[in-house]
């Protein structure tokens, strides 16, 4: 009993390790812009495919090695962070002055487009990934088991984010990010260059979400191009739960959220695992808009 | 919504082009080709499923043709892709008989789709034969609708009586993908034989076309010790779900359908769905001459072993060239009657009979996956 309810904590923690490093990409730019990126699931998508496409071509499909890993997540976070600039620079941008429900729209419009080009390109098949790592269980006790191919995934987790958080913290970099999200306009006139810095923050999420794509691939190896819209709007929900804008919270809310649903679908009922998500994200916009770790903002007059 | 129809624009431009180019080819010679019409997954989670039945049946009409076709005339295949997505399954049987007026429709495997587009079909009083699904609603549709397989009661049967008598299991866990007709059907049929000859379901768990997580369903049926799982499902996430049961200590066999057959299986799952065994309509390793003689000619032709999907495939083209031949015209009511009177038609998976319910009468077989293939285990009759 005991040994069950502590697997089902080590699934949903994997689980959710996956869904913080999307999250991490929406709350940033929300930091930053206010605006939700909801491109950011389709980047996660692009980011497998592109792991996907470089594992095979380095050769790794017969042939798991650590090296190999470390190369495909580099390969892929290099092309998500080009598209995620792009995207930036094209899509976003122009739209800097106008109303908020302006850059809305056109985040959900280059969602569908990314979905599309994905299907065009990358052809509607499910794809599977290659094992990049030799699938065995690392630590066994009773019957507790938990794999080589989850502590990776759960190490590369907590290892970016140790970054990400160090990067906003310790950084010149990381401070004029926290100072464009507190004020963009006193930091334009502080000199801190604005555009620049919203051009990282867009590069820093797509690289963490490309590492998501590429670690998808490893636990649970079917990518299709349409996999980023479900993961991507949870992921989004980890971000409100944990309050967006808030970075610790957004690691926190993934991690939640992919144990509640490891917990709903092993003790309730799976049929309930999707809904459980949009539920959750009604209760706190009704009960607690901030999320856990928000911090109410007065209005400035 | 507007992608959808973006696509399926697009989509009717093409094979109208497609249609239009190879009708001033050959239009002109000989006599005007019967028109038949094949809805397929030939995309999408279910790809292989369509691709191999349309490879089947296309082999069987080229044939036909070479021999001279039927009535004297060719038969044309018109294929549509669903994109293995229910509602497309539907538009994509309508394109067919709308524009393209064809005489009968073929398709789909998926029994959510079939039944979809069925009463298509039946509204348009045009023959429609699906080569696999399985489920029992599809052919109730109506009587336009018949199929070249057996159903999923006899199905369940086999397998519920496989693991209770072959393997001696007493607790059988169940994990069905509830999204599927086909595989909500398979799971209920199992569960009722395997219960009414002693055995008792200890897990009844679901999940949903397109998961890739099951480790929480997983790790709730482990604790209960089944002696074996039930997987019902398509081949996508059987792969993944052996993969993932085995990586949690899971050890004992998982038992499936005909959802099963497709290579994918073996290129997903590994070295995980080794030892596992699922009910089939044919055995690609049976040395009927009949079988080996198709699988000969289709490893020629398309350089792969023919799944249980290509022969019902190329079943299916050989029923309804049969019914066309029998029946003296394509007139759609004497087409159906024709179909209907089909009896002990020699087909390569089986010989197969037309019953008053509109299925094929047919065997299965028990496959077992060992050494990346799969392995003939025993034939299970018709009851």
């Amino acid at each position: 009993m005991a040994e069950d309810l502590l697997q089902q904590l080590v699934n949903g923690v994997a689980w959710g390790g996956i869904y913080a490093l999307i999250a991490l990409g929406y709350t940033m730019v929300y930091g930053v812009l206010k605006l939700i990126n909801f491109a950011h699931g389709e980047v996660y998508m692009v980011g497998a495919m592109t792991g996907y496409y470089a594992a095979r071509s380095f050769g790794l499909a017969g042939a798991p090695s650590l090296l190999g890993l470390v190369a495909t997540l580099a390969a892929s976070m290099a092309v998500c962070a080009l598209l995620a600039a792009i995207i930036e620079r094209v899509a976003y941008r122009p739209l800097r002055s106008a109303p908020r429900l302006a850059p809305l729209i056109t985040a959900i419009g280059v969602s569908l487009l990314l979905q599309n080009l994905g299907q065009l390109v990358f052809g509607a098949d499910p794809k599977f990934f290659p094992p990049l790592l030799e699938s065995r269980n690392v630590f066994e006790v009773g019957k507790l088991s938990v794999s080589n191919v989850q502590l990776a995934v759960l190490g590369t987790a907590i290892l970016l984010m140790a970054a990400l958080q160090w990067i906003v913290m310790r950084t010149r970099f990381g401070r004029a990010m926290r100072a464009v999200s507190f004020d963009a306009q006193a930091a334009a006139l502080m000199g801190v260059p604005v555009d620049r810095v919203i051009l990282g923050t867009f590069v820093l999420g797509a690289v963490l979400a490309a590492a998501a794509g590429v670690l998808v691939g490893l636990t649970n190896p079917k990518i299709d191009p349409l996999m980023g819209v479900l993961p991507g709007l949870k992921a989004f929900v980890a971000a409100v739960l944990g309050g967006i804008g808030n970075i610790p919270g957004a690691m926190v809310g993934g991690l939640l959220l992919g144990v509640i649903e490891t917990f709903v679908s092993g003790y309730l009922s799976s049929t309930y695992r999707d809904a459980i998500a949009f539920v959750l994200l009604i209760a706190i916009l009704l009960y607690k808009p901030t999320g856990l770790f928000g911090t109410t903002q007065t209005e400035k007059v | 919504m507007s992608r959808r129809w973006l696509v399926g624009g697009i989509g009717a431009i093409a094979v109208v082009a497609l249609a239009c180019g190879s009708g001033r080819e050959g239009g002109a010679a000989g006599p005007e080709p019967i028109q038949v019409g094949h809805y397929a997954s030939l995309t999408g989670d279910t790809a292989t499923f369509g691709q191999s039945t349309d490879r089947g049946l296309r082999m069987k009409i080229d044939e036909i043709n070479a021999a001279g076709g039927v009535l004297g005339r060719p038969i044309e295949i018109i294929t549509e892709d669903d994109r293995s997505i229910t509602e497309e399954a539907r538009s994509a049987a309508q394109k067919l008989l709308q524009r393209d007026q064809v005489v009968a429709l073929l398709g789909e495997v998926a029994s959510s789709r079939s039944l979809a587009a069925a009463p298509e079909a039946q509204r348009a009083r045009i023959p429609m034969i699906t080569p696999a699904s399985t489920n029992p609603k599809v052919t109730e549709v109506g009587d336009y609708i018949f199929r070249a397989c057996f159903i999923d009661p006899f199905q369940g049967a086999v397998m519920a009586k496989f693991a209770r008598e072959t393997l001696g299991a007493d607790r059988v866990a169940i994990l069905f993908d509830f999204k599927q007709d086909y595989s909500v059907g398979l799971a209920d049929f199992f569960r009722k034989t395997f219960e009414a000859s002693g055995g008792t379901i200890v897990a009844d768990e679901r999940y949903t076309s397109g998961d890739i997580e099951f480790r929480a369903q997983l790790t709730k049926i482990r604790a209960t010790k089944p002696d074996a799982i039930f997987v019902p499902g398509y081949y996508t996430e059987v792969g993944l779900i052996a993969k993932q049961a085995r990586e949690l200590g899971i050890d004992v066999p998982l038992l499936g359908g005909d959802g099963w057959d497709s290579s994918k299986t073996l290129e997903i799952g590994g070295k995980a769905v080794e030892g596992n065994y699922f009910s089939n309509h044919y055995a690609a390793d049976s040395d009927r001459p009949e079988v080996v003689a198709f699988v000969r000619a289709y490893r020629e032709r398309w350089g792969e072993t023919p799944d249980a999907m290509a022969v019902l495939g190329y079943d299916t083209g050989g029923i309804l060239a049969d019914a066309i031949a029998r029946a003296g015209s394509t007139d759609p009511e004497k087409l159906r009657d024709a179909i209907a009177a089909t009896r002990n038609y020699p087909g390569v998976s089986g010989t197969i009979s037309m019953d008053e319910n509109r299925n094929a009468r047919k065997d299965a077989v028990v496959m077992k996956i060992r050494d990346g293939a799969f392995r003939y285990e025993q034939t299970v009759p018709a009851f």
